[in-house]
């Protein structure tokens, strides 16, 4: 088992005919991601490789019982793009782009909410389900099947953590990015309450960074309803308050949202936090051995 | 991307919501022709991106020429908590019956945006809140609906505010929410909101940050500038396309990924260390964004050691190796750097800067080990 995406994952790419979107597009492909379509208005009846390409999501869906959709269009179309995507009846919607206006994501997630359709991202690496899809920018060569659930605001610091649990002979459920942005359609306790059921998940390891009371929320959460290990790590303990680090999302505003609050508020419900990425694998693959 | 107070006060007239009169000025003639235009008295405002102008001695009232010269003279240059005045916003002085406080912004936690309306205005938010918690009332607004007049009401109601004002102040945050909307905003802050002797609704104060993502839709915003309102680094990092943030220590940092430079500043923080910056240089790192991420982070005469930490994903670790080469050709280097690559290519990598033997350069490959080796070398 595995979460989000898996072998039954039907994707369409909005973008796919951009330089970016291709290459990652053919990338999910060849790593054996059932792509099944791409959408760029105009295009339609072009293919990429073997990929159909239409002009609009409802086509796409019409045609090829899509059920995912990875966006990769630029930024001032990106709020167009997943809405068409949930209007077109698509039950999951990957956001990869970076750079939305937060407006555009505030009515794009109070839309969402009233309906049935799940949005990952926007500015994440996409969901990596080892040896069944990947769904984004994740490089996959580094991660194989296995029994940890991976989320995370970050990317490359996701690769940094799971790669060292990787070394130390430990795969991963599914690996989920949920963006860095301020506003992101999924939340740390969306993605654990998946883990939380799924047969195959034993621990849980979550990168939170500062910015935001996610992480403080989720520490209730895990305390209340997750039965499995949670390991945690905080990015951002040197980060000056007022300035944004990298991630729209990531600032500390006045003395909220601080690496400091988050990490004490997971401690006091007894989820481990680890100080360094290295001493967060090392306390993953401690509870895995027992 | 923070504003001016009579940026924001311009904004604010284009929508309707009440400003008092008023004029900016870069010279002392500047301002003093601005007073003789607006009628004594007037208040002479510094304007910086900082608050405590007041008590720093930013604002003066004045009552004729000669103390508008007098205290634009003063003002102007004048440092206020690190931020140096260029520009002075000269208003009409407001009599002052009420002060109460303003905003709207983004709240991340519910994800919906949220009025704020308290009667005990001029001070700030954070100290009316530990004063009395319950003296701000907090209402969020259904985005797909907008600000409807009970949202006012509410505001108004719960908020204790003199009656004979429920009505106007009600139609000022209506305004407000508008400005919000338009323009972009992530914060309109009004402190104080003034009641006037006559009973007048008047926005005293502006504080307004637009977000950055969507300067695009905002071009005449996106052109404001404010002089001396950038550090030198980040000035030039904005220019080359990097994302640099300055901070105080002697250690300059590059890595790839916000979250991974973000866990490399802690992990040198925590060896001991002090980092000078935060400097992601992207997912896809190429060689040319090496070259022009040295300079930068070279440019601060702090930087007295270097750390690239570079996990790599997309980012390929040959092509970061041949980014340091290169750069090293390209550049005087004075101080030691430390890199550790690890991910795709690491290897090829690694025997690129091993066949290059640049003068100074100590490659290591774990992140704990490199943080250990930078902060041993920077002294």
């Amino acid at each position: 088992m595995s979460i989000l995406v898996d072998k039954d994952t039907k994707l369409v790419i909005s973008g796919l005919t951009g330089r970016e979107g291709t290459f990652h597009g053919l990338n999910n492909l060849n790593y054996g991601t059932q792509v099944v379509a791409g959408v760029t208005p105009g295009k339609g009846g072009q293919k990429v490789e073997s990929i159909p390409v239409f002009n609009t999501a409802h086509d796409a869906v019409a045609e090829t019982g899509a059920n995912t959709s990875m966006i990769f269009v630029p930024p001032r179309f990106a709020a167009d793009a997943i809405l068409e995507a949930a209007d077109a009846g698509i039950a999951l919607v990957i956001c990869i782009t970076e750079g939305i206006p937060a407006h555009d994501m505030m009515r794009v997630y109070v839309h969402l909410k009233r309906g049935d359709t799940r949005l990952v991202g926007p500015n994440c690496p996409g969901i990596l389900s080892p040896g069944k899809a990947n769904v984004g920018i994740i490089p996959a060569h580094f991660f194989s099947e296995g029994n940890v659930g991976l989320v995370s605001r970050s990317g490359t610091l996701t690769y940094q953590i799971g790669n060292e649990i990787a070394q130390q002979g430990f795969g991963n459920s599914t690996i989920v990015g949920i963006g860095g942005d301020p506003i992101v359609g999924s939340s740390f306790i969306d993605v654990i309450s998946k883990f939380e059921t799924d047969p195959e998940t034993e621990l849980i390891v979550m990168c939170g960074e500062i910015g935001g009371d996610e992480e403080e929320r989720t520490a209730d959460y895990i305390a209340e309803r997750v039965t499995k290990p949670v390991i945690a790590y905080i990015a951002g303990f040197t980060a000056p308050p007022g300035k944004t680090m990298g991630h729209a999302g990531a600032i500390v505003s006045g003395t909220s949202g601080t690496a400091a609050a988050k990490a004490e508020a997971l401690e006091a419900k007894g989820v481990k936090v680890g100080k360094t990425p290295t001493e967060v694998s090392d306390l993953a693959v401690k509870t895995l051995r027992g | 991307m923070d504003l001016l107070e009579y940026q924001g006060k311009q904004l604010f007239a284009k929508h309707g919501v009440p400003v008092p009169d008023g004029k900016p000025a870069r010279t002392v003639e500047e301002a003093v022709a601005a007073g003789e235009e607006i009628g004594y008295p007037v208040v002479v405002k510094a304007q910086v991106l900082i608050g405590g102008r007041g008590k720093a001695g930013g604002i003066k009232l004045a009552k004729d020429r000669a103390e508008v010269e007098q205290h634009a003279e003063a003002i102007l240059g004048m440092d206020i908590r690190g931020f140096t005045v260029f520009e002075l916003w000269i208003e009409q002085a407001s009599d002052i019956a009420e002060e109460y406080y303003a905003a709207i912004l983004l709240d991340r936690s519910a994800k919906l945006p949220m009025a704020m309306l308290s009667r005990m205005g001029g001070m700030d938010v954070e100290a009316i809140a530990e004063k009395d918690p319950n003296a701000i009332v907090r209402v969020h607004i259904d985005p797909l609906i907008g600000f409807q007049d009970f949202h006012g009401r509410r505001l108004a109601f719960e908020a204790g505010i003199a009656e004979d004002v429920i009505r106007p102040v009600g139609a000022l945050l209506a305004k407000l929410y508008e400005t919000w909307i338009a323009e972009d905003a992530s914060l309109v802050e009004v402190n104080p909101l003034l009641i006037t002797g006559s009973r007048e609704v008047v926005a005293l104060d502006a504080k307004v940050t637009i977000d950055g993502n969507a300067l695009y839709r905002h071009p005449e915003t996106a052109e404001l500038r404010q002089p001396g309102g950038e550090d030198e680094q980040e000035q030039m990092a904005a220019e080359r396309g990097l994302t640099y943030v300055k901070l105080d220590g002697n250690i300059g940092i590059l890595g790839n990924g916000a979250g991974l430079v973000m866990s490399t500043l802690d992990v040198v923080a925590q060896a001991g260390g002090e980092p000078a910056n935060f400097l992601d240089a992207g997912g896809g790192s190429k060689a040319e964004a090496i070259v022009d991420a040295v300079e930068v982070i070279l440019s601060n005469p702090k930087v007295t050691a270097v750390l690239f930490n570079i996990f790599g994903g997309i980012t390929r670790c040959d092509e970061v190796a041949n980014g340091l080469v290169t750069a090293f050709g390209q550049i005087d280097v004075k101080v030691p750097f430390v890199v550790r690559l690890d991910g795709t290519n690491d290897e090829q990598g690694r025997t690129i800067l091993a066949e290059a033997a640049l003068d100074g350069v100590h490659v290591e490959k774990t992140m704990l080990g490199a943080a250990a080796k930078v902060v041993e070398l920077a002294g």
